[in-house]
C-alpha cells in the first residue's frame, strides 16, 4: 500500500500531516508530499486512510 | 437581539429565499437554521441589496464556484454597499485592492508564493510559545471574576496580539485595529461615502507603519514585503499596503470568532466539555470538529460575465456569497452533519476554503484555536453562559460572538 498527494490538487490544509506526520511531511510552501516512496507500513494503514478521508481537496489516493 | 444599525440603508429581512441580508443581525443568529431551510428548497437564495447578491448552501455549489476562477473573480471579497466596480480608482484584477485575497490567476499565485513561506506549519509552530503565554496572561487578568466575557476579554486580543507582534505594529494599536476590522467586515451596511471613509482611514493608518518600517528596517512580516520582489521588481508600495491590510483584516475577527463559538459550544455543552477535561486526546479532532460546524468564513466573488449558474441568471459584477459553514453542514457531504461530534474522525471539512484561495493563515489560526481552548479549560473547567446574561453575535461574513458572558463555576489555582 502506497500514499500519493497530487500536487496540482493540493492547497496545504495540512490535515494530512497533522494526522500522520510519519507518512506526509511538507515543503516551505506548505504543500503535503508522502515522504520516501509513499510506502505504508500495515500499523499505519488507517491513519493512511484517515488522511485521503480528511483532505479538503481530495488530493490524496490510496494506490495498493 | 440586535437591532439594524441606524445608519443602514437596508431594512430587516422579511424573506430569506429572495430578500436575504447578511448583516441583518438575525442572519448570523440564526445562520444554521437559514442555510438548513434553503438547502431544502433553494438552494440559492438571491437578493437585490447591494447591488444582486447570490448565496448558494450546498457543498456541491460552494465548491464549484470556489474552484471556478473563469466565472467568478475575488477582486471583492467583502459583499457591502460599495463594490469594486463602483469605485473609478479600484486596483482592476487579477491583482485587486489586498492580494493575494483579491487577486486572481495568474497573478494571484506569484503573490502568494511570498507570503506562504511565513505560514508553513513549521514557521507558524514556532509561535505556541507565545501563544500559550498571551493566552495564560489573558486567564491571569480574568482569573478573580465570576462572571468574564470570554470574547472580549480573551478570545479577541489572541489574534490581534498575534498578527501585530508578526507585521511589527505597536501591540497597543489593538483597539485601533479592531475598529478598522469593525468597519470593514460589520459596518456593511453603510452608505458608500462612510465606507469609503473607513477606508481611507484604514490606508493612511497602514502607510505610517509601512513609512516607519522604512526609516526603522526590523526583522517583522512588514520589512519582509518591503524587501520581496515578484517578477524581479520589488512589491510596489501599494501591494505591501494591500498584503498588509488583507493580514490585518482576515487575521483578527475569523480567529477570534473561531475560539469564541468553540467556546460557546463548550459552555453550552456539559458533556463535551467535561469530555475534553478529562480527554485531552480528543482535542485534535475536537478542534476539526468545532471549524467545521462553527466555520466563521464566508468568503465573496464577483461575477465576471453573465453567467447562467444551474438555472440562476447571474449578471455581470454580481456578488455571489461563498458560505464555507453552510457547505460544512451539507448532510451530502457530512454524515450527522448537524450533530457536533467532537471525536468525528472523518471530517473533510471546508472552513478554511477550498482551491487556490485557501486560507493563507489556516496554521496560525489552528494553532491560535487549539491554544486558546486548552487554556481555557485548563484553568476553567467548568463554565456556562451566565443566567440572565445575552450573547451577541457578529454581523456580517464573519459569524462568531462578539460578547460571550460566561459564569466560571470551576477553576484551577
Ligand atoms: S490535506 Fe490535502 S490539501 Fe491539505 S496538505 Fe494534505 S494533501 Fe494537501
Amino acid at each position: 500500500m502506497k500514499v500519493q498527494v497530487d500536487q496540482s490538487k493540493c492547497q496545504g490544509h495540512n490535515r494530512c500531516y497533522a494526522i500522520a506526520p510519519e507518512l506526509f511531511d511538507v515543503d516551505d510552501m506548505g504543500n503535503a508530499f508522502a515522504i520516501g516512496d509513499g510506502v505504508v507500513e500495515p500499523h499505519l494503514a488507517e491513519k493512511a486512510r484517515l488522511a485521503v478521508a480528511n483532505c479538503p481537496e481530495y488530493a490524496i489516493s490510496i494506490v495498493e | 437581539m440586535t437591532t439594524l444599525d441606524e445608519k443602514s440603508i437596508y431594512g430587516p429581512v422579511t424573506n430569506w429565499q429572495t430578500d436575504f441580508d447578511h448583516a441583518d443581525p438575525s442572519y448570523n443568529e440564526n445562520a444554521h437554521e437559514i442555510w438548513s431551510e434553503l438547502r431544502g428548497t433553494c438552494p440559492v437564495a438571491h437578493t437585490e441589496r447591494y447591488g444582486n447578491t447570490w448565496l448558494p448552501v450546498t457543498h456541491e455549489y460552494v465548491h464549484e464556484i470556489a474552484y471556478d476562477t473563469e466565472h467568478f473573480s475575488s477582486r471583492g471579497v467583502v459583499v457591502a454597499t460599495v463594490k469594486p466596480s463602483d469605485l473609478p480608482d479600484a486596483i482592476p484584477a487579477p491583482i485587486g485592492g489586498a492580494p493575494p485575497i483579491t487577486s486572481d490567476p495568474p497573478f494571484h499565485q506569484d503573490a502568494r508564493r511570498i507570503l506562504l513561506p511565513a505560514f508553513s506549519p513549521k514557521m507558524i509552530d514556532e509561535w505556541e510559545p507565545e501563544i500559550r503565554i498571551l493566552c495564560r496572561e489573558l486567564i491571569a487578568d480574568m482569573k478573580a471574576a465570576d462572571v468574564v466575557d470570554a470574547a472580549t476579554q480573551f478570545a479577541q486580543h489572541i489574534p490581534v496580539n498575534v498578527i501585530a507582534r508578526m507585521l511589527g505594529f505597536p501591540p497597543e494599536d489593538g483597539a485601533v485595529f479592531r475598529g478598522f476590522v469593525h468597519d470593514v467586515l460589520e459596518a456593511i451596511n453603510l452608505a458608500p461615502g462612510k465606507r469609503a471613509e473607513a477606508f481611507m482611514a484604514l490606508d493612511a493608518y497602514v502607510a505610517k507603519q509601512v513609512q516607519d518600517h522604512i526609516d526603522n528596517p526590523r526583522d517583522d512580516l512588514t520589512n519582509f514585503l518591503l524587501n520581496a520582489k515578484i517578477y524581479d521588481q520589488p512589491l510596489s508600495l501599494q501591494h505591501v499596503g494591500g498584503s498588509i491590510i488583507l493580514l490585518l483584516i482576515a487575521g483578527i475577527d475569523t480567529t477570534w470568532s473561531a475560539i469564541g463559538s468553540s467556546l460557546w459550544h463548550l459552555a453550552t455543552n456539559p458533556v463535551d466539555r467535561r469530555r475534553l477535561v478529562d480527554n485531552p486526546a480528543l482535542m485534535p479532532t475536537a478542534i476539526e470538529e468545532f471549524l467545521r460546524a462553527y466555520a466563521p468564513v464566508t468568503m465573496a466573488r464577483v461575477v465576471k460575465d453573465d453567467y447562467n449558474f444551474h438555472g440562476n441568471e447571474m449578471k455581470q459584477n454580481d456578488w455571489v456569497l461563498l458560505p464555507f459553514p453552510a457547505a460544512n453542514r451539507d448532510p451530502e457531504e457530512f454524515e450527522n452533519a448537524d450533530q457536533v461530534l467532537i471525536d468525528r474522525e472523518v471530517n473533510r471539512h471546508a472552513a478554511f476554503g477550498l482551491g487556490i484561495h485557501r486560507c493563507l493563515g489556516s496554521n496560525l489560526a489552528r494553532l491560535e484555536l487549539r491554544v486558546a481552548v486548552e487554556e481555557f479549560i485548563a484553568a476553567f473547567p467548568d463554565f456556562e453562559i451566565a443566567p440572565d446574561e445575552v450573547v451577541k453575535w457578529s454581523v456580517g461574513q464573519i459569524r462568531g460572538p462578539r460578547e460571550l458572558p460566561v459564569r466560571i463555576n470551576a477553576r484551577t489555582l
